[in-house]
């Protein structure tokens, strides 16, 4: 089981915002003992989905957990949205597809670099990406 | 709006990326160093990531870029100092900065940049 043992939500509103989102989530994992290697991994990640959100979901916000399963520590980041939502999401998941005129890394470069990733999301109602990274995972 | 400032040494523009990157910032960035290139006939152009404790998708993007547009203006692109944690991730997120030369730190990214340009000096010496 998955107990919270902080949780705090950044607002993402503009592209400045990552900034302190990142920051944010570097203390958190510092906190919870991650090294600097998962460190950097979860901060990439989290900058790709705070992009996709401003993108696309025209922002929104980001809760950012320190959370414990037994005697391992992690961080888990949910991207909420209330954008337009994801019509396919096994296309969005795709390697090198993109609606707008990027590399189309974002959703699977974010997913690779995390311990566990989950995408809900609706057409018109908005997107919610939950990723989590263990401290040693 | 923040800037980042682009220091002009002989044939080559040094920039180092002290400030935390948001997307507008590296676009103001590359706009910036391919206009600079362009004016003042630099030969090669040396980034120095060393303070970036992240690049992702969209930063690795404009450096590429960068490399790209400021080959067509005849200057090299040498991209130094990347933290190993950033390598990996780079390479894990799958991108491999193709095109882009990089080089340790600042000092063989210089050699490098002087190995891979004639500068006219030489030029008019070869041909005395």
């Amino acid at each position: 089981m998955i107990i919270s043992l902080s949780k705090e939500t950044v607002e993402v509103i503009k592209e400045q915002d990552t900034i302190f989102l990142r920051n944010r989530i570097k203390e958190c994992a510092t906190k919870a003992g991650m090294g600097l290697v998962n460190q950097t991994k979860l901060i990439t990640a989290a900058s790709e989905l705070a992009r996709n959100m401003l993108r696309y979901g025209g922002g929104g916000s980001v809760q950012v957990e320190i959370v414990s399963k037994g005697k391992e520590n992690g961080i888990r980041l949910a991207f909420i949205d209330k954008g337009p939502g994801i019509a396919d999401i096994p296309l969005a998941m795709k390697d090198g597809y993109s609606t707008g005129k990027s590399l189309g890394l974002g959703l699977p470069g974010a997913k690779r670099l995390v311990s566990e990733f989950d995408i809900k999301s609706k057409v018109g109602e908005g997107t919610v990406i939950t990723i989590l990274k263990w401290k040693n995972g | 709006m923040d800037r980042i400032p682009i220091l002009r040494m002989g044939p080559f523009l040094l920039v180092t990326i002290q400030t935390d990157l948001y997307d507008r910032l590296a676009l103001s960035l590359e706009a910036d160093l391919v206009q600079m290139v362009s004016k003042t006939g630099a030969r090669g152009v040396l980034i120095d990531i060393s303070a970036q404790s992240i690049v992702d998708s969209f930063m690795g993007r404009i450096i590429g870029n960068i490399a790209s547009m400021c080959k067509i203006l005849d200057a090299e692109t040498v991209v130094v100092g990347m933290q190993p944690a950033v390598a990996i991730t780079l390479i894990e997120l799958g991108l491999e900065l193709k095109g882009v030369y990089t080089a340790l730190n600042v000092e063989r990214g210089m050699e490098l940049l002087q190995s891979k340009i004639t500068l006219p000096t030489e030029d008019t010496e070869e041909e005395e």
